[in-house]
């Protein structure tokens, strides 16, 4: 049997039938379902007569709609409302299993997934959300569907799909203190592109990626989907067996050593062929921070700005000239000079525990800079949340100045009042700097936990590492 | 059903940009519809419309943005989007191929084109279809120069031919055309492997138990 990589074994094992052309079919077990795209999905299995097929494998959560401010007045949009009130209704028609937002266990549904146990290394597991690749994490595959899509799993438990091309991202040696999964994966997006990943399945390894704990991996491959691939994936090892151990949705009993057993065979064998195998060296990463309107347009903290005068590509250098006019910028000038208005850390790329402890770390004995109007702190779960107050991280945001929030997707997409004014800047924990994402005319620059909490502070971007520094030889 | 996609004859719209991602195609506000029409009013409505837009407004009544191309009147009745490279990256959203559908577009030429985008529009009857960079700058240009300009696409063919006679070949999945052509719901044709599925259910259910603990 020849060498095998991660990808090739999940897909191998979630094979149903293959047709002539390749396409196949491909079952899934686990189905992760929000407010946003799953709506017209029911709708289309009412009008046609079906059934889901497997209900157990669904775990629906409202996320994207729901406000972050005091719940106990519902969803003052009448909009939104309906849309949260139509999953709930949607899910006791069908008989799924829901964390209604008055749930403790609600929050973002790529949080809340792993968090659960609900997602498990060699499981197939969708949504109806590009993010869905964050539980590659776990050495599972995981992507984003379309609403479509959507109602075809629930309908025959399958999709329909063509295999990808293997792709190896692998940050090879050790990253400086202070550098993080965000700037990792933003460098490899800067590196390989936004459309760098299209058709392929990466798998992200080498001697940085396996350092990182399990919240740092999902970092990373929440963002596979911003390099273009629907899918990236890591493979198992002793950090993902000790995440899931306990986990509510676990296996139980006499199946925990069975799983663990199979689950170990979950990497790429010895020799195993990838399409294209990209290398980064783990040293040359430094804190990152975008500055235009696409994931690619990144930069080292310490560098400036591009000119599209230096762009020989003329669809290139207008992509370039027609960003720095949207967000406000000078071509050339330091990205360390750039001030901003509000500051976010959430979403489903960084509101995990141990984004919360890495931005409190930076805000610990700090305020908020006077031109930062506002700055909001989103755990990614009311559990997450719940053991945030705990380690009274809550208190070290709240008395720097920082808003702290109930579970959502808030200020990433702005579906809910979270949300920039035209022309205001923010330094975004998020995964998306496109036109108008956090809101019409809004600048968003992606960076990490502990680079947003320290541009909140200094009240421009600023190397994190200098504020933790000065703290420590205070 | 879906409508089927046979051979369309339409007028070209060209959106010079790379990298049009579906939150530019449609704005989130408008995500939060429980239905799948409607969308039409509101693609790539940041760029269209002068003013913000939100759920509920008569966007008849807003100004449109006379510098956007779609809303430049050589274009109006455009059926085909001539667009450039990663068409449709970002956000999962279906809405995208919604509001193109909704408003009149059948198919979208361009170098390269987001996964999950290209697959969702095999699901609403767009046609999606990757050329390589030279001949879709050709395009590019001649869409340009000339008033009025249409390509004629044939699925069954798998050709697209110019004003000039000038007859373009491109690249289809043999399964999705089929889908296309005859305009069939996939859910159906799945469902006619049911048991296939349910044996693999039960061969998974003996190797990996907890996969099923429910």
């Amino acid at each position: 049997m020849s060498a095998k990589t991660l990808y090739d074994k999940l897909w191998d094992d979630h094979v149903v039938r293959t047709e002539n052309d390749g396409t196949s079919l491909i079952y899934i077990d686990r189905h992760l379902v929000h407010e946003v795209t799953s709506p017209q999905a029911f709708e289309g299995l009412r009008i046609a007569g079906r059934q889901p097929w497997r209900t157990g494998s669904v775990l629906a959560v409202p996320d994207h709609n729901v406000p972050t401010t005091d719940r106990t007045a519902g969803i003052a949009d009448p909009v939104s409302r309906l849309q949260v009130e139509t999953l709930d209704q949607n899910c006791r028609d069908f008989h799924l299993t829901e964390f209604p937002m008055s749930d403790i266990r609600q929050g973002i549904v790529h949080v809340i997934g792993p968090e659960q146990g609900a997602t498990l290394p060699g499981m197939t597991v969708v949504c109806g959300d590009s993010h869905t690749s964050t539980h590659g994490a776990f050495g599972a595959l995981a992507f984003g569907i379309g609403t479509s899509e959507v109602e075809h799993v629930l309908a025959t438990q399958c999709l329909i799909q063509k295999k990808m091309k293997n792709m190896l991202i692998s940050v090879d040696g050790k990253v400086g203190a202070g550098v993080t999964a965000k700037d990792i994966v933003l460098a490899i997006i800067g590196e390989i592109g936004t459309a760098g990943g299209t058709g392929y399945a990466i798998e992200f390894g080498g001697e940085a990626i396996r350092d990182l704990s399990m919240e740092g991996r999902m970092t990373v491959c929440n963002m596979a989907i911003e390099a273009g691939a629907r899918a990236g994936m890591i493979a198992v090892d002793d950090t993902t067996i000790d995440y899931v151990k306990g986990r509510p949705f676990a296996p139980r009993d006499g199946h925990w050593n069975q799983a663990v057993s199979a689950w170990s065979a979950l990497k790429s064998d010895e020799g195993a062929e990838f399409d294209l195998v990209v290398r980064l060296d783990a040293h040359s990463i430094q804190p990152q921070v975008t500055w235009g309107t696409s994931p690619e347009m990144v930069i080292p903290i310490d560098a400036r700005v591009p000119d599209p005068a230096d762009e020989p590509d003329s669809v290139k250098a207008s992509g370039i000239h027609r960003a720095l006019d949207y967000m406000g910028l000078q071509a050339g000038m330091p990205i360390n000079e750039v001030s901003i208005d509000k500051a976010f850390i959430g979403s489903c790329t960084n509101s995990r525990i141990e984004d919360l402890r890495e931005a409190a770390s930076v805000v610990r004995g700090h305020q908020l800079a006077d031109n930062v109007k506002l700055a909001l702190v989103v755990p990614g779960s009311g559990l997450v949340k719940e053991q945030a107050e705990r380690e009274g991280l809550d208190k070290i945001f709240t008395e720097a100045g920082f808003e702290w929030r109930e579970p959502g997707c808030s200020m990433c997409l702005a579906m809910n009042a979270d949300r920039l004014e035209p022309g205001e800047r923010c330094a975004s924990t998020s995964n998306r700097n496109f036109e108008g994402r956090q809101g019409k005319g809004g600048r968003t620059h992606l960076v990490s936990p502990a680079m947003a909490a320290a541009a909140a502070i200094a009240g421009h971007f600023v190397d994190a590492r200098t504020l933790v520094e000065k703290e420590n030889t205070q | 059903m879906m409508q089927a996609f046979t051979v369309l004859n339409g007028l070209v719209v060209p959106l010079d940009r790379s990298n049009v991602d579906t939150d530019a195609i449609i704005p989130k506000q408008y995500l939060k519809s429980v239905k799948r029409t409607g969308f039409g009013p509101n693609m790539f409505d940041d760029w269209r419309y002068l003013e913000p837009g939100e759920p509920g407004m008569d966007h008849s009544k807003r100004t449109p943005n006379p510098d956007f191309v779609v809303n430049q009147p050589r274009y109006k009745g455009a059926e085909i989007l001539l667009a450039r490279d990663n068409f449709g990256c970002g956000s999962s959203r279906e809405h995208a191929v919604w509001a193109l559908t909704d408003y009149g577009i059948r198919a979208v030429i361009a170098p390269s084109f987001a996964d999950i985008f290209f697959n969702n529009s095999f699901k609403n009857g767009l046609l999606p279809i990757a050329l390589d960079e030279a001949i879709v700058d050709q395009l590019f240009r001649e869409v340009e120069a000339q008033e009025g300009y249409r390509l004629a696409i044939d699925l069954e063919a798998q050709t697209i031919t110019t004003p000039s006679g000038g007859v373009i070949d491109f690249e289809v999945d043999e399964f999705r055309k089929y889908c296309l052509l005859n305009g069939l719901d996939d859910i159906g044709l799945t469902l006619k492997h049911a048991d296939e599925i349910r044996a693999y259910e039960e061969r998974r259910r003996q190797e990996a138990p907890w996969l099923f603990q429910e």
